[in-house]
């Protein structure tokens, strides 16, 4: 970074302001960079309870390491410039006629495209490795976890709730998510009717949820407690009302919890009345029925019609 | 082959064509506003009437006994009605009935007095302060729906609107400053000074010049009447299936998106030609100001992109009324198809918002700092270049939306891209302020202030444009805060800093400075109390546009919500400023108070109608602060000969210069 700013200063010129700008940035900017990686990085929000979640953190961290020397290189320079070369009364000669300088100028643009294309192949390995950072990847993700042993959860989406089924539990459905820890997993994201967007902010994924799209995202839950489902997408008046929660579990006790859970749903019916389990639905279908219902625009949802005759005050 | 140049006659001051003065009619029978509203009030019913009989089999919504097919035509016969009560299709009818019609020069010469600023004018001056005022309105407006925001998202519980009303806030918020944005500079500066700077006397197309105009004012009634229709719940965006979705407020966003964008078109195609083929003899690309240069390829965005979302917006349109399935993927059509068509609009879009705040500070700072702009081929090449840029990053929006997943290195890099030719306008202004004299003056305030907002807003726009670490930024209040801090702090500032610059140009009337000094400091203090813990609450987890958050957020989002009231306080005191400044003080101003060498500057202020006397002959560039021996800029009062001598030169040459 040092080498790409500091030439951007015409020091040739003035060697006086040039090195007194250095040595002012070089300063504030070891500074700043040391209370970014010890002070600030440690605290960074939304912490590490998941393997994305702590790449996310760290890419931004180190993002933030190179950010702050050239903002600092920016602001200490502008600074320098209004204090000392401002106007003075009675002085109402022009400044230097300076139109540029060809070596400053490659130097700038030379330094500039270092860090650009750094940060960019930086941000392709923290994509690529961490098996896509938690992002959703869409259909067919190119980066997944090795092996096959990850829990597949199925988030469905609609207005105004998610729920969650598990496929390697009968097909299951609740609407907390249950995970376990050290384990990785598999999230299929789907809507229902409008775009939503899966968002449990302390597990460090995001992902749309599309109607007839499965996306998928990958995590490994790296630390047993709760946290907050909030729908990241605009879908609706209760779009602000959209969240839920969730738990990440030892492994036994997730263990027990699915067991139970999926032998409760058998024996009330619940399994047998939900819709068998597939990547995507087209809710205005219902399979055991045998029956496709009148489509009104293709939506569901109020039945086409958006708003009820009162808004309910609350969801 | 060889053009026929016609020989050059003494060139006279505008006056009468063969056609003559028109006969004068008295007021109220000649077509301005009133007009105007006759037609657009004749011509929504008109509309209204013709989709209920067109679409009488359709089911209609229960609760407004309405259907959406009526009221689009009710919006674009009216928008028809209202252009035709202005008198826009007038000439078209006279050409066609073969009439003789008025020339441009001619209207321009006839047209005075306070009446014509109401009326389709044709005088590029009129249209500059007809944007001006409008573009005012527009923004206020979209600042009471951003006080209303705030004052809900006082409590994360308690609520002063229920959550339709908060979304119908949102949506007409996001919407009316978005559109408001593209043509803050555009229109006001855009249309006012860029024949002015290029010597030129008039725009290309006088005719669509005034028509762009005079859509913006159709295009707000429309947005605004979704308040009557229970507003839309999509925010700016009109993501579908939801757009779909939504009731009859959604067909007020998408007819009013539709035709600002048609407005856009217009002028950025006018603007276009006219910086290429009206540039007086002399005025050599490497002469260009700056702002012209943002101003051609803003104009280049304009045109290229904004088609996509009017088309876009035209099969939301159908989808909402004829049942076609352009975006319903139950019925074969693709949400990622509105997404994308939407962002490949409003990717290019968000650097039309950016280029004129570029092009005004590049323009203000030699000035300023009494030096040449440092290192003019940069700054032209970082407009470009960000310019071409911008056409290849619209999918970062949808990172997370499964589209595309492996393509997404290729947009990360593209975006991170985008950064090189922007730090030339960082390279530019540094080198401009190096060993400067610099004068604090009101507009220079605000020019350094766009350098450091600019800044915290293109450095985090880094962050979001890195896939990881947009996976926990995307959606929320991080990005909020990231667009306003280039938005609002580039080119709103930049806007500021151009009305106290030119101000005096455009009207002869100076605004008052030491408002001016307490408008700089309490909008730039407010901007940044605004936005700043804005990134936090983003970074904590508060998506956009909810109107129920996390409590432990209650105290950041307290603290913004009152900066943005005092936020809102300074611009009422820009507002009581041009207000008493241009209604009521009045000080005059006709010379050249900043001692500028723009070419806009030579002639007085307010210009004469045409502009030049004479078309002048540009003689060097308009950065040449500080050298002694420079040249004046331009040769006003050429001796006859000249100006066909530099078209004959040009000829033989291919190139000029």
């Amino acid at each position: 970074m040092a080498e790409s700013q500091a030439p951007a200063t015409p020091a040739k010129a003035e060697p006086n302001h040039g090195m007194r700008i250095f040595l002012i940035w070089i300063v504030l900017a070891l500074a700043a960079d040391l209370l970014i990686w010890f002070v600030w990085y440690p605290h960074l929000p939304p912490g590490r309870m998941t393997s994305s979640a702590s790449s996310q953190q760290f890419d931004i961290a180190v993002l933030a390491l190179a950010a702050a020397p050239v903002m600092l290189f920016v602001w200490i320079y502008f600074g320098y410039a209004l204090v000392n070369w401002h106007h003075r009364k009675g002085d109402d000669e022009d400044g230097p006629a300076l139109f540029g300088h060809t070596g400053i100028q490659a130097a700038w643009i030379g330094g500039t495209a270092v860090i650009v294309l750094a940060a960019f192949v930086f941000g392709t390995v923290e994509l690529i490795v961490p098996d896509g950072a938690g992002s959703g990847e869409g259909t067919t993700p190119v980066w997944k976890p090795v092996g096959s042993n990850y829990l597949q959860v199925q988030v469905i989406g609609q207005q105004w709730q998610f729920s969650y089924r598990y496929p390697q539990f009968g097909g299951m459905e609740t609407t907390q998510l249950m995970l376990p820890v050290n384990r990785p997993v598999q999230f299929n994201v789907t809507s229902l009717d409008v775009i939503h967007s899966f968002w449990p902010y302390l597990l460090g994924v995001k992902a749309d949820a599309n109607p007839g799209v499965n996306n998928v995202a990958y995590t490994t839950p790296k630390q047993t407690g709760k946290f907050v489902v909030r729908c990241n997408e605009l879908c609706g008046i209760w779009h602000g009302a959209m969240y839920g929660y969730g738990r990440v579990e030892t492994t036994s006790a997730f263990a027990v919890w699915a067991r139970a859970t999926e032998l409760a749903e058998q024996r009330s019916g619940i399994l047998r009345a939900l819709p068998p389990y597939s990547l995507v639905y087209d809710p205005t279908v219902i399979p055991q029925l045998g029956v496709t219902l009148t489509k009104v625009s293709g939506i569901t949802g109020a039945a086409g019609y958006y708003y009820p005759p009162q808004d309910p005050v609350t969801p | 082959m060889s053009i026929e140049i016609e020989p050059e006659k003494a060139q006279e001051p505008a006056g009468s064509g063969p056609a003559g003065p028109r006969p004068a009619r008295p007021w109220w029978m000649r077509p301005a506003f009133h007009t105007g509203i006759v037609g657009a009030v004749i011509g929504y019913f008109l509309g209204h009437w013709l989709g209920d009989f067109l679409s009488w089999g359709y089911a209609r919504n229960g609760l407004s006994d309405m259907n959406d097919f009526p009221l689009v035509l009710g919006y674009v016969f009216g928008t028809v009605g209202w252009l035709g009560g202005l008198g826009v299709f007038n000439d078209l009818f006279r050409q066609m009935a073969g009439k003789p019609v008025p020339v441009a020069e001619e209207e321009v010469a006839s047209a005075t007095g306070l009446a014509r600023y109401f009326r389709y004018t044709l005088d590029h001056k009129v249209v500059g302060i007809q944007y001006l005022v409008g573009m005012i309105v527009y923004f206020c407006t979209g600042g009471l729906f951003a006080m209303a925001i705030r004052t809900e998202l006082l409590s994360p519980t308690y609520h002063i609107m229920n959550a339709s009303n908060y979304l119908m806030v949102v949506g007409e918020h996001g919407t009316m400053m978005m559109m408001m944005m593209s043509s803050v500079v555009l229109g006001p500066f855009g249309q006012f000074l860029l024949p002015l700077m290029i010597g030129s006397k008039r725009m290309a197309f006088p005719r669509l010049e005034a028509l762009a105009f005079w859509l913006t004012p159709a295009a707000y009634v429309v947005l605004l009447s979704a308040v009557w229709l229970g507003g839309f719940p999509t925010g700016w965006t009109g993501y579908a299936p939801l757009s779909v979705q939504a009731t009859e407020g959604m067909d007020a966003y998408a007819v009013a998106f539709g035709i600002m964008g048609i407005s856009l078109i217009l002028s950025g195609f006018n603007i276009f030609v006219t910086a290429v083929n009206y540039r007086a003899p002399g005025m050599r690309w490497s002469r260009l100001p700056m702002f012209v240069w943002s101003m051609i390829t803003v104009s280049f965005l304009m045109v290229l992109s904004v088609p996509v979302l009017v088309g876009g917006l035209y099969l939301l349109i159908t989808d909402r009324t004829v049942e076609t399935s352009f975006y319903v993927n139950q019925l074969g059509g693709s949400s990622y198809l509105y997404e994308n068509l939407f962002w490949f609009f409003g990717h290019p879009e968000v650097y039309i918002l950016a280029l004129p705040g570029f092009g005004i500070v590049s323009e203000l700072i030699p000035v300023f700092c009494r030096k040449p702009l440092y290192g003019y081929r940069v700054a032209g090449a970082g407009m470009i270049g960000v310019a071409l840029l911008s056409f290849f990053v619209w999918q970062h929006h949808l990172f997370v939306s499964g589209i595309n997943p492996e393509m997404r290195p290729l947009f990360m890099l593209t975006t991170e891209l985008i950064s090189i030719p922007t730090g030339f306008i960082y390279l530019v202004a540094m080198g401009t302020f190096w060993k400067a004299k610099i004068r604090f003056t009101v507009p220079m305030l605000f020019a350094m202030a766009l350098y450091f907002n600019f800044l915290i807003g293109g450095i985090s726009g880094v962050f979001l444009s890195d896939v990881p670490a947009d996976t926990t930024e995307h959606g929320s209040f991080f990005v909020m805060a990231h667009f306003h801090y280039t938005i609002m702090g580039g080119l709103i500032f930049a806007f500021m800093g151009a009305t106290y610059y030119w101000l005096p140009k455009m009207m002869g009337i100076k605004l008052n400075q030491t408002l001016g000094y307490l408008h700089f400091w309490t909008m730039f203090i407010f901007f940044n109390s605004t936005f700043l813990p804005l990134f936090a609450v983003g970074m904590l987890g508060q998506p956009r546009r909810v109107y129920e958050y996390a409590r432990n957020l209650q105290p950041l989002n307290d603290w913004v919500s009152i900066s943005a009231f005092l936020l809102g306080g300074s611009i009422l005191i820009f507002i009581i400023n041009f207000v008493w400044s241009t209604v009521i003080v009045r000080e005059k101003e006709t010379g050249n108070p900043w001692q500028s060498r723009g070419l806009e500057w030579q002639v007085s202020s307010p210009p004469p109608p045409g502009n030049f006397e004479h078309i002048p002959v540009i003689l060097s560039g308009p950065y040449d602060y500080g050298m002694k021996d420079a040249p004046p800029v331009a040769d006003l009062n050429p001796p006859v000969g000249v100006v066909s001598a530099s078209y004959a030169t040009a000829g033989a040459t291919g190139v000029e210069a």
